[in-house]
């Protein structure tokens, strides 16, 4: 067996949260060093200083032309690790050794200037990732192929669509030759055509290539189909490491928090109505975050009516990561009582695989009174024979939760 | 028995604290992302600016007109057989050279904390790239510059040759103060209050707007500002000797440029390594 090409030891990261240092502006930052100064004179301390650790001795090994996800809740320590790995960020502890050239790619169009046009940016944009100047002006065409944005060449990119930004951001950071690539949440962007390419050049590098991909992802589907193997990450420690499906059972078994957290409403919501809570769950009563294609699931919202309401009604949206909304649900308006209520949401369809953001909406009369991004809920697996799972982006599917509500 | 591991080249290792092994190698590896920097600077600088070119005539004309009503009319400071404007002239080429070098040097973190905290390359690039803009302003200046001083002074001796020592003083100057500066904002943003400041202040204590040899009896003091001999050595390149140069105020600012720019270095890479997690 070759040697890893990864090989990670012991590996941990500390930040020190200094509480109240803003330094942004002048006046603050005055402001807090005569603060400190006139503490440290009178009491001989300073500002409380909070440690943090973004990670904790973490190892794990990597062999070449391995694809590998890491996966894990947001502050699990992913993107710190891909950080110190890519060499932006310095390891506390630990060591880790990387054989062969390492490309990273955190974000899509690292140092894309908007007033440079796409043929300029594409140099300046390689060179920032590794390149050379030679090596980018033989892979120049691909670049452009890839990006199709040939037309417009010679247009600064402050004048492009989002999309075409990120096709040619993306097209550049495909063509690294990179013998290790480490990518972050890139394909959180751009159109589902242009994801699928994205993904399937990914998968090209790695298979037909040999090299080795490490790729962090919220998108569990695109970690289902691109990696082998996974890590798994939970406060900044490694959970398990494994055959990619048994990572994700494993991930998705324990992701889900019992109660969704729900942002505190403004003084007017107050007055009147406004969502208290939020929890998806499976039919079971189990907390879910992960749901398997063709799987039911219900949401419970609750909410308080600071005085009654006529024509009283609760709605629930998902839409999905490219911003459709694919499905809307509702309660039969109803005149409510002043109080604390609950509704529950069931789902019935089966949707495509993909990631959804869950809106809550409260109205009367017809008038909207709270309209609230409340969740996210990642559908995942095979989409399965026999039927058609909704796709998003079809359409809007009005109504077809079973709904209830009981009052507190 | 004792067995030597033979480090493969293609082999990196990360450790706490072991960044700087391959740090001047690096350094030289990413010269190429340092020229594209560089050349992305000076072309968005001429591409934004709707006066482009105008600009780098206009600032300066106006500044000499305003230097010249003040110290050679209301001053009366003596301009010796040349035109006074000319004086001022030539005290200004260096000084707009130095003072958008260290303003591109000081503000160069905090400009791209965007590539910082994403892609790793030698920092160091940041702040040397900078220089870039501002040379290519004084390149145009000068360019503007040479026939004026050729119509009302001659042309320039023998001394024009050692005007890129100088140049290249201005240049060390401006980024071993630049480098003290932009780590220091990375840390605490009310340092990019600092370099305006001392801009101002500067260009009263740097003889752009008279010539020190008309002021002997403060030619030591203003000696102690490594400007000083900057400024006057770059008279003294432009205008064939006819203003004197005080070989001591070189020979100073010669050794503060070195100390700036070794104390500069070593604090910048003191700080380096925290950049992308305090930026």
């Amino acid at each position: 067996m070759s040697l890893p090409s990864i090989e990670v030891s012991g590996l941990s990261k500390r930040y020190v949260l200094e509480h109240e240092s803003r330094h942004d502006n002048l006046r603050d930052s005055l402001h807090h060093t005569a603060r400190k100064l006139w503490r440290r004179a009178r009491w001989g301390t300073s500002f409380e200083k909070e440690e943090f650790w973004a990670l904790r001795d973490v190892s794990f090994s990597v062999q070449p032309g391995d694809v590998v996800g890491i996966i894990g809740r947001n502050g699990a320590g992913k993107s710190t690790l891909l950080k110190i790995l890519s060499r932006i960020t310095e390891p506390t502890a630990g060591r880790i050794t990387l054989r062969g050239r390492v490309a990273s790619l955190l974000e899509v169009g690292t140092g894309f200037h908007p007033e440079l046009s796409g043929r300029e940016n594409i140099y300046l944009n390689g060179a920032i990732l590794g390149m050379s100047r030679v090596e980018i002006r033989r892979k120049f065409d691909e670049i452009v192929a890839f990006a199709e944005v040939e037309r417009f060449l010679d247009t600064p990119v402050k004048r492009y669509s989002s999309g075409m930004y990120v096709r040619l951001a993306f097209a550049v950071a495909a063509h690294l030759e990179p013998e290790i690539l480490i990518v972050d949440e890139v394909l959180a962007v751009g159109d589902i055509a242009f994801q699928k390419k994205c993904l399937g050049k990914m998968q090209d590098v790695a298979r037909n290539e040999g090299r080795t991909v490490l790729f962090v992802s919220h998108n569990l589907n695109a970690v289902r189909q691109l990696c082998s193997t996974a890590l798994f990450l939970a406060n900044g420690c490694v959970q398990a490491a494994g055959p990619v499906g048994r990572m994700l059972d494993l991930y998705m078994q324990t992701a889900a928090p019992a109660s969704l957290s729900v942002p505190a409403p403004s003084d007017d919501l107050r007055q009147c109505a406004h969502v208290t809570s939020m929890a998806i769950e499976t039919m079971e009563g189990r907390p879910l975050a992960v749901a398997q294609v063709g799987q039911p699931w219900r949401a419970r919202v609750g909410f308080r009516l600071a005085r009654p309401y006529e024509k009283f009604v609760v709605a629930l949206g998902l839409v999905s990561t490219d911003g459709v909304a694919v499905q809307t649900a509702w309660m039969p308006p109803a005149d409510l009582a002043a109080g604390d209520y609950e509704a529950v949401f069931e789902q019935t369809l089966a949707l495509q695989a993909g990631g959804y953001t869950l809106v809550v909406g409260l109205s009367a009369n017809d008038q909207s009174i709270q309209q609230l991004e409340i969740a996210r809920l990642d559908i995942t697996g095979e989409n399965p024979c026999g039927y058609y799972p909704i796709t998003a982006g079809v359409g809007i599917v009005l109504n077809s939760m079973t709904t209830s509500r009981r009052k507190i | 028995m004792t067995t030597s591991r033979i480090e493969d080249p293609g082999e990196l290792v990360i450790e706490a604290g072991r960044a700087e092994r391959h740090y001047w190698r690096d350094l030289w590896r990413y010269r190429e992302l340092a020229g594209f920097l560089a050349w992305r600077d000076i072309k968005v600088r001429y591409k934004q600016a709707v006066l482009g070119i105008a600009w780098a005539v206009v600032q300066p004309a106006v500044q000499t007109l305003l230097l010249t009503f003040v110290f050679g009319k209301l001053a009366k400071m003596p301009a010796g057989d040349l035109p006074y404007p000319l004086i001022v002239l030539c005290g200004l080429l260096p000084w707009q050279l130095f003072t958008s070098a260290f303003n591109g040097a000081g503000n160069s973190l905090v400009g791209n904390s965007h590539l910082i905290s994403k892609v790793y390359f030698p920092r160091l690039i940041v702040p040397i790239s900078s220089l870039a803009v501002a040379l290519v302003d004084f390149g145009i200046m000068l360019v503007l510059t040479v026939p004026i001083v050729v119509i009302f002074a001659g042309l320039p001796g023998w001394q024009i040759l050692l005007l890129p020592l100088f140049v290249l003083l201005a240049l060390v100057i401006a980024l071993g103060a630049g480098l003290w500066i932009t780590a220091l904002t990375v840390r605490f943003r009310d340092f990019r209050f600092i370099t305006p400041f001392i801009l101002q202040i500067g260009m009263f204590v740097t003889p752009v707007g008279y010539r020190t040899d008309s002021l002997p009896n403060w030619r030591d003091l203003l000696a102690l500002n490594p400007l000083s001999g900057v400024v006057d050595g770059v008279r003294w390149c432009l205008l064939g000797g006819r203003t004197g140069l005080y070989l001591p105020g070189v020979g100073l600012a010669v050794l503060t440029a070195i100390f700036l720019l070794i104390t500069g270095v070593w604090y910048f890479r003191r700080t380096e390594r925290q950049f992308a997690d305090i930026i």
